[in-house]
């Protein structure tokens, strides 16, 4: 899952697309996380899991806020087009 | 290759199929359906092995709140269907093809390459941990200080959305 994501990541042009192939990411991670942590009967891998998703959320927001604010300047979400800082 | 094996089996199955088909949609808003199918997968598999509090919060905030965020922002901008996303096979992205062909072989060799059959069990003390009971004692005791400051982060970034997203007054 987490090589999906990263494909979709590489290959998506549209920005929100991005955003959710990089919550596809985190959730693999966090499934990772729960094996093993029911593996080995620790309770610091599920702790972790809360904390990344409450990371994941609060980026999440504040990335869809850029996206916004990104959109009224240009009227795009295309991630080819956000090309004003190239040189 | 008891029922509990063949249930995982089949929900993960369903959720690289959820998976793929989201990076593959044209239309936005099938892609967020796809991944929340993808997250209510994680979901049952979360439940599988015994962490009840992890798969309710899962459903609760990732399928709940931040897949709806999604669907607010997207149709909030009004995207239409994204066009050229079969055409276009240049080098590029066979290049990120390439890439991502050699992050999941890291992957494979990182977690040991795990060809053998044989299934081992979790761990006897899975299904006491994974109680919200279990994870509340765990973490008010030995991780409160992160927990105190992840209230700060998302304190942070409630003020980041809104000074990012408001309209700007004359």
């Amino acid at each position: 899952m987490f090589t999906l994501g990263v494909i979709g990541v590489l290959t998506r042009r549209n920005a929100i697309i991005v955003f959710m192939c990089i919550e596809l990411m985190l959730n693999s991670v966090n499934l990772t996380l729960v094996a093993f942590s029911a593996f080995h009967g620790n309770p610091t891998g599920q702790i972790f899991v809360f904390f990344v998703m409450a990371v994941a959320a609060a980026e999440a927001a504040v990335g869809l806020a850029i996206i916004i604010a990104m959109f009224r300047n240009k009227m795009t979400v295309n991630v080819d087009e956000i090309n004003i800082m190239k040189w | 290759m008891n029922l509990e094996v063949i249930f995982f089996f089949i929900i993960a199955a369903l959720a690289l199929a959820s998976a793929i088909m989201m990076i593959t949609q044209r239309n936005p808003v099938k892609s967020v359906l796809f991944l929340i199918v993808n997250f209510f997968c994680l979901a049952l598999i979360y439940l599988i092995l015994h962490a009840q509090f992890i798969a309710i919060i899962q459903i609760l905030v990732y399928a709940g709140a931040i897949m709806v965020l999604f669907l607010f922002v997207i149709m909030l901008l009004n995207l239409g269907d994204e066009s050229q996303l079969t055409e276009k096979m240049n080098y590029k992205k066979s290049i990120a093809y390439i890439l991502s062909g050699v992050v999941l072989l890291e992957i494979l060799i990182g977690t040991g390459l795990p060809l053998n059959l044989n299934f081992s069990s979790i761990s006897t003390k899975a299904a006491s941990i994974g109680t919200v009971e279990a994870i509340g004692k765990s973490m008010y005791t030995e991780y409160l200080f992160p927990f105190e400051i992840t209230s700060m982060l998302l304190l942070a970034a409630i003020v980041g959305v809104i000074v990012l997203a408001k309209k700007k007054f004359q």
